[in-house]
Parts: structure tokens; C-alpha cells; sequence
């Protein structure tokens, strides 16, 4: 089944929610190809879903890059979240549960850091915002 | 915009969410189910999830949303058919679905709104009816 899959990277505009849709079922394709298990594969469709609102809704759209990482002993996926928007200003206070500007619950980017196995942010006030996350294969 | 149907059976509206919402989708089936509830007079809500692959902050504030109103309204409202994954992953990402009532599968559901309508009635305890102090003990 997965012979028949292309595992390139893949890029998914971000503008509306129609979009997130569209990346989850992206990021779970992918998942499902590298043959993450089916917990690692909830977590990491869980948390794209999280980044993709946040890019569409703070962040003003963007784009999801999905790529399969090797490190030689396993395989991973890993996804870059890049919008142009107003950038975070106290990226400390983003990162704490329960704090949203949007009206959400504010569990967007805490708790999908929890959901992955590496996280990065990239951001300044004006110069927009990159997410990488990658999970790995056990 | 795909909409999910609202079936009712006896006095429980059933919903079986089979596609992957977007946003607006899971915005619309709160407001329908709102309506339903009122022009029906049903006093049961079940939400079944078993198709469900993830769950979001997205939707688990919308679980916990209709569990809300329909509690104004006089409905009890029940979510069973939770993947395993599904429940790890809600976990991790710090979601409580506060307020949110659960079972394995729709019968369970069925059986557990029974018993709380029964129980807010005072159908099982007819001897406080006699001493006619029911209504406020419990």
C-alpha cells in the first residue's frame, strides 16, 4: 500500500477552515506512510490541526510543509507552519495553557508542543511566525 | 459547507458526526442542535465519535458547548464512541471536557440518559414521594 504513495515534501495553503481540513488529512496520510503508530499518529494529526487554526487565524493564513525526515534509525514527519502575520510578542506567555488572544481555550500551542516530539518557534513582533514540529517514528 | 444530520429516535436526538468538520461545521451543528432540541422537546442528546480519528481544542469546546446549552434546555446530553487514541491525545493536550458526560457506545448512552431522567423525576424512590419531602432531598 505505501509503495504507492509519494513521499515528497507536500505544501498546503492555509485560508480558511475548509484548509485545515485539508491538513490534517495531508499530515495523516503521511503519517499513516511512515508507519507511525496509530497514538503517534492521533497525536501528530491532533496537534497540525491546533497550528493550522492558529496560522489561519492569528498568523492571517500561511502554509503547512509536510516532509518525511530520516535521522537512520527511524523515520519521522515533520511539518513547517509559516505564516506572514503579526508575529508573538511574549512567545513565554504563548506558550502558557490557558492563555489565548483569539478567544480560544489557549491550548493551540502548549499543548500541541506536548503532542510532538521536537517543537520550534521562530518569531519577532511584524515579521510573522514559522512552526516546526516532528514526530518520530518509535 | 457539509452539515451533520440530527436523527431522533423516541426522545433522543441521536448525532453521528462521520466527516471531518470544519470550523464552521461544528459552529452550524451546535446552532442546529440547539434548535432541534426546542422544537422537538427531546430531554436526551447523544453524540457518537466512533468516527472520529481526532479531537481538538475545536472540538472539544463544542462538545462541551452543546453539553451546555442542552443542559438549559432541559436535555442531558451524553458523548460515547471515544477512540482510545483519542482519549490519550485529549489527555496530553490538557482538554478536561468539562461537563461533558460519557459512555462506550450509543446503547450505553441511551441507558445512562434513562436513568438520569429517572433519577431527576424521582421515579425510584417512592417512598420520599409519600413522605413528600422528595422534591428536595436527594
Amino acid at each position: 500500500m505505501t509503495a504507492g504513495v509519494d513521499l515528497g515534501p507536500k505544501t498546503q495553503a492555509i485560508g480558511s477552515d475548509e484548509d485545515v481540513v485539508r491538513v490534517r488529512q495531508l499530515v495523516r496520510t503521511v503519517a499513516v506512510a511512515v508507519k507511525l503508530s496509530l497514538v503517534d499518529q492521533t497525536k501528530l494529526v491532533t496537534a497540525a490541526s491546533e497550528l493550522a487554526r492558529n496560522t489561519l487565524i492569528y498568523g492571517g493564513g500561511g502554509t503547512a510543509e509536510v516532509t518525511v525526515v530520516e535521522d537512520g534509525r527511524r523515520r519521522g514527519v515533520r511539518i513547517v507552519f509559516a505564516d506572514s502575520g503579526p508575529g508573538i510578542v511574549d512567545l513565554g506567555l504563548a506558550l502558557t495553557d490557558g492563555y489565548t488572544t483569539g478567544g480560544g481555550l489557549g491550548l493551540g500551542l502548549s499543548g500541541s508542543r506536548r503532542l510532538v516530539d521536537d517543537f520550534d518557534i521562530q518569531t519577532a513582533p511584524g515579521e510573522g511566525t514559522r512552526i516546526t514540529i516532528t514526530k518520530w517514528s518509535r | 459547507m457539509e452539515r451533520v444530520p440530527i436523527l431522533k429516535i423516541g426522545d433522543i436526538l441521536l448525532v453521528s458526526i462521520q466527516i471531518d468538520m470544519s470550523d464552521q461545521t461544528a459552529v452550524t451543528l451546535q446552532e442546529d442542535l440547539a434548535e432541534r432540541i426546542v422544537a422537538t422537546g427531546c430531554h436526551g442528546v447523544i453524540i457518537d465519535i466512533t468516527a472520529l480519528d481526532i479531537v481538538d481544542s475545536f472540538v472539544g469546546r463544542m462538545l462541551s458547548t452543546i453539553a451546555s446549552i442542552s443542559k438549559v434546555l432541559d436535555a442531558e446530553t451524553v458523548v460515547v464512541g471515544m477512540r482510545p487514541a483519542v482519549a490519550i491525545t485529549l489527555v496530553e493536550l490538557g482538554l478536561s471536557l468539562n461537563g461533558i458526560r460519557t459512555a462506550l457506545n450509543v446503547e450505553r448512552g441511551m441507558e445512562l440518559i434513562a436513568a438520569t431522567r429517572d433519577d431527576d423525576l424521582g421515579y425510584d424512590d417512592p417512598e420520599d414521594v409519600e413522605s413528600g419531602t422528595a422534591a428536595t432531598s436527594s
